[in-house]
């Protein structure tokens, strides 16, 4: 703030204060022309409503002149006046860093505990898990649920099919740094019949009900276009995030009609990155609740 | 001049209460408009594009600032769950702001990246699909309605005069910006642009506190 306004603030703010007791001086004297006390002053209003000339009662006067030194001390201790950071030196800010600094002091201990322990250690730890699940439920249930049962397109975490990778690194790295899971668009490539073949075949690898002339012509689509990723026998690749499609576990539902949209239209999975956002001493404690729902 | 004279000409004591209230406003606000941290972004924050801006009047027409406020307050509770603690200078584009203090649902100032895409697109259309305890509305139609690309040109210039008038060190939007808007934001839908809005709010301070 520039001196000038900061100079503006104060003359103002004291001005301010200074003729709020002027006025209480000044409304209190004594008038050669007012009526002796407890008489009627003259005022009148409405026929019959009549004003006196008593005085304020003492005690609300005082508060008043209480409150113009409340005032002053406020404006002494506490910034106020422009630049004037008061003599106390409080600040928002400083409030808030001496918040963070104190749970700090109280909670990075516990954590640091945590963190020298392996994760399935803490998985069989109910103190930990503990934690870890209130650290789910306020940041991650939003997508995976708060029984981490997941939703159509966000993974079910309690089921042990891990698209990603199940274990405890894997885990603590998609929390970290997030991932994203691109299945291309094949319709463009293998066309609208193409897609319908290999669907087929993929609801085949599963051992689901299907079309078996189809799922044959669905296999040789399959062995040049998906095999690179999902894998010969489908079984998926977690390296990449490519989810195995014999186990029966459909992310985006198990219908024919949404392995289509999947083919065709293809799909993005993005889970965001929390390096930043929780750092590594949660995430950890977070990866081993996320263990013990597949672990028990 | 006695009481009695305020009190039997209204006309006058108008005019006297007018000057007392006034002072507050000429200590509280008439110098926020002349100090730097109130007026000058925060570096990295940027007009909004087109589309944001359209995504912007969506959230303002369908009322989102009703349960969602934007505003981080500088307590750890808030800082722990939603990311560091909102900054004047991070609403120097914003008219009107939507700060707000109503909490429905949770505070977005720093919503832009929680969420991927699909999720906030799944999310505004059927908020259960994904968060099954939500009292959210469902707001289907954002997927249906085009944006009017005819109109975008025009709220841009609106905005310039208004960054303008409030903020000397702001970017303005350039003619070439205001050219090419029509064609940045013709054929979206609504919820488009809402979610382009919505993934960029409060990226301009990465850290988490």
């Amino acid at each position: 703030m520039s001196d000038f306004w900061s100079g503006y603030i104060a003359i103002i703010t004291i001005a301010n204060i200074l003729a709020c007791l002027w006025l209480i001086k000044w409304a209190s004297k004594k008038r050669n022309d007012e009526a002796a006390q407890g008489d009627v002053t003259g005022h009148k209003w409405d026929d019959d409503l009549e004003e006196y000339n008593n005085p304020l009662p003492r005690w609300w006067l005082w508060l008043f002149y209480l409150t113009i030194l409340f005032g002053f001390i406020y404006l002494a201790l506490y910034p106020g006046l422009g630049n004037f950071k008061g003599k106390l030196g409080w600040s928002q800010t400083g409030q808030y860093e001496d918040e963070i600094k104190y749970a700090n002091k109280t909670y990075d201990p516990i954590f640091a505990q945590y963190a020298k322990q392996d994760i399935a250690t803490l998985a069989k730890d109910s103190n930990a898990t503990k934690i870890g699940q209130r650290l789910f439920l306020n940041h991650c249930a939003t997508c995976h649920a708060s029984d981490a049962g997941g939703a159509r397109g966000f993974p079910n975490l309690t089921d042990n099919d891990w698209i990603w990778g199940g274990d405890a690194n894997n885990i603590k790295t998609t929390i970290l740094d997030g991932r994203v899971g691109a299945m291309p668009p094949w319709e463009a490539v293998i066309g609208e019949q193409g897609v319908k073949d290999v669907t087929q075949y993929v609801i085949s690898l599963s051992g689901r009900q299907h079309d078996a002339a189809m799922a044959k012509a669905g296999k040789a689509q399959y062995d040049v276009m998906c095999v690179a990723c999902h894998g010969a026998n489908g079984k998926g690749n977690t390296a990449i995030g490519a989810p195995n499609l014999t186990d029966n576990v459909w992310l985006y539902g198990a219908s024919t009609g949404s392995i289509v949209q999947s083919i065709a239209k293809g799909r993005t999975g993005v889970m965001p990155a929390n390096r930043d956002f929780l750092g590594e001493d949660k995430a950890h404690l977070l990866t081993a609740y996320i263990y013990s729902l597949s672990n028990k | 001049m006695s009481h009695e004279v305020v009190e039997k000409n209204i006309g006058l004591m108008m005019i006297l209460i007018v000057i007392v209230i006034s002072f507050g406003g000429l200590v509280e606000i008439v110098p926020l408009f002349f100090i730097k941290d109130t007026t000058e972004p925060v570096q990295g924050v940027k007009p909004y594009s087109a589309l944001r801006l359209e995504g912007r009047d969506v959230y303002i027409r369908e009322g989102c600032f009703n349960c969602h406020s934007q505003m981080i307050r500088p307590f750890r509770a808030e800082t722990e769950r939603y990311g560091h603690y909102s900054v004047a200078g991070e609403s120097v584009y914003d008219h009107p702001f939507q700060w707000g203090s109503k909490r429905t649902g949770p505070d977005l100032a720093r919503v832009g990246g929680r969420y991927s895409d699909d999720w906030q697109r799944v999310h505004l259309i059927n908020p259960r699909d994904v968060v099954p305890e939500s009292n959210m509305p469902g707001y289907p139609w954002l997927a249906e309605n085009k944006i009017d690309a005819k109109g975008t040109a025009k709220k841009m210039r609106v905005m310039n005069t208004l960054i303008s008038a409030t903020c000397s060190k702001c970017e303005t939007y350039s003619d070439s910006d205001i050219a090419k808007a029509e064609s940045e934001v013709q054929g979206k839908t609504e919820l488009d642009a809402l979610v382009a809005y919505l993934q960029e709010l409060g990226t301009a301070i990465k850290a988490r506190r």
